[in-house]
């Protein structure tokens, strides 16, 4: 098994060190063709708009929609959650993957960013055993959840881990902290499945 | 509970910026093509630093009108320059909301013995440097984010090439010095003992380290990608070149194929004539903004 970390711009690196932690294989995507060679797809935090620029402009766009459609496992976090909305509140073209509706720089600019403790949802839920903080860096905030989408967890009543299937979304970073929990389940759960 | 302004979001917001480019605009209309080129961010100035070095005099924070209709008209993060050890014009730049504050040699410094105390402030800050120890001096008064100094405004890239080796040589010297060598080691550089201990650790810069100073092509930006920075900092190479849309986006797209040169071929075709440049033989010790 094989896990791709897309490294168009952001913070793959860290993505990549928290797999390596949990002694996961990855390998970055930057090709069309890299894009095969995985079992899986993490799209980091970063920018957004650039990160859909450079996916339209080197052809990832069209092949990643299609495979994640069609069950591939995808983790998107913060801008990576963005990217996978189908409706976000401005002109980000996006994948259009998870059915949620995102608002970007919800909390406003970044001297709103902050850290704080989430609530997971359901006693059974595998993420339940550890109290889990996140990093909020000028976060988008959820704005509707439609059918089919599983609130996982939530920080002051606001969905901000997300499940569909094969897709995760966080609107925080986990790649930030040391807890490795949210990365051991989508392993576990979405691409060991 | 909630914690605002923690060393994390502000050090993590520089994390969501690697592989990017983060250009100088001087209004509006050029926060727009930026963003539309691809930048992670944009730098709001009052003038691009080739004409703060053309023109002369005292060069201060930008006016906050011009701050304010750059964050209006943008999506992503705004940043913006204070003089350095300048605190009042970083407690503006934070009042008004801007994502990231560069204390920066680009302007005139208002404080000669004194960098801004950043632990101070909310508001992330990004600091130049030229070494190591300068990078560790300026983490230890609080910045969250480095980028070298290199020498901005001329469009020659060589002293931000100098300015990443010399710090990259002075991490591997720190990493084979050992544990109880440190504390003169330290002294030595003039660098805080704590802040050269994590670096000698992790074999790297605690907080993300972009190039900056003299970036023009394409080339430029993957050069210094090769070199191990984080992304880049473009200024008057965007806007003082003869067709800045299309050299933005080949600067965007280099940052991330910085490793592929077929492809970095194929960016750089056709881009217009660059920015022209100056060659360091060409200019006096007073002509220097990298020493401030």
């Amino acid at each position: 098994m094989k896990v791709g970390i897309l490294a168009l711009q952001g913070d793959f690196r860290e993505h990549e060190a928290v797999f390596a932690a949990m002694g996961v294989e990855t390998e970055y995507v930057r090709r069309p063709e890299e894009l095969e060679k995985v079992d899986g797809l993490v799209i980091p935090g970063g920018e957004s708009t650039a990160i859909s620029k450079l996916l339209k402009k080197w052809g990832l766009f069209s092949p990643l929609q299609r495979r994640a459609r069609d069950g591939f496992p995808v983790f998107g976090t913060c801008a990576g959650m963005i990217l996978m909305a189908v409706e976000v509140s401005n002109t980000v073209p996006t994948l259009e993957l998870m059915d949620i509706s995102v608002d970007r720089n919800a909390y406003g600019r970044q001297i709103e960013s902050f850290e704080g403790e989430l609530s997971i949802n359901g006693t059974d839920s595998p993420l339940s055993d550890e109290a889990v903080t996140g990093v909020f860096i000028r976060a988008p905030q959820v704005s509707e959840v439609r059918d089919g989408v599983e609130v996982l967890a939530t920080h002051e009543g606001l969905p901000v881990l997300l499940r569909q299937d094969n897709l995760l979304a966080a609107t925080f970073h986990p790649e930030l902290t040391d807890n490795r929990g949210i990365h051991r389940y989508f392993i576990d759960q979405l691409v060991g499945s | 509970m909630v914690e605002k302004g923690t060393f994390k979001v502000k050090s993590g917001l520089a994390e969501m910026l690697k592989g990017g480019v983060i250009m100088d605009v001087v209004n509006a209309k050029q926060a727009r093509i930026a963003e539309d080129a691809g930048a992670v961010a944009v730098m709001a100035l009052e003038k691009v630093p080739a004409d703060i070095r053309q023109e002369g005099g005292v060069a201060r924070m930008a006016d906050p009108q011009k701050i304010k209709e750059i964050m209006d008209e943008v999506s992503i993060p705004v940043m913006a320059k204070a003089r350095i050890g300048h605190f009042v014009e970083a407690e503006i730049l934070e009042s008004l909301g801007v994502d990231y504050v560069d204390e920066s040699e680009v302007l005139t410094p208002a404080d000669e013995e004194n960098h801004i105390d950043k632990w101070k402030l909310d508001v992330p800050v990004v600091c130049g440097a030229r070494s190591l120890d300068e990078a560790a001096r300026r983490i230890g008064e609080g910045a969250a984010m480095i980028r070298t100094k290199g020498e901005a405004g001329t469009g020659n890239v060589v002293e931000a090439v100098r300015h990443m080796r010399r710090i990259n040589s002075q991490i591997r010297e720190l990493v084979n010095t050992p544990d109880e060598e440190l504390m003169s080691f330290a002294k030595e550089l003039r660098a805080p003992r704590d802040i050269l201990r994590v670096i000698a650790e992790e074999g790297q810069l605690p907080v993300v380290n972009f190039a900056a100073g003299g970036i023009a092509t394409p080339a430029d930006a993957a050069l210094m990608m090769k070199l191990g920075a984080d992304g880049v900092f473009v200024g008057s190479g965007i806007f003082k070149s003869q067709e800045p849309e299309p050299r933005g986006r080949a600067i965007v797209d280099a940052v991330t194929y910085y490793d592929d040169p077929e492809t970095l071929a194929e960016i750089s075709e056709d881009l217009g004539e660059p920015m022209v440049g100056i060659n360091m033989e060409d200019m006096t010790d007073e002509d220097y903004i990298q020493t401030r």
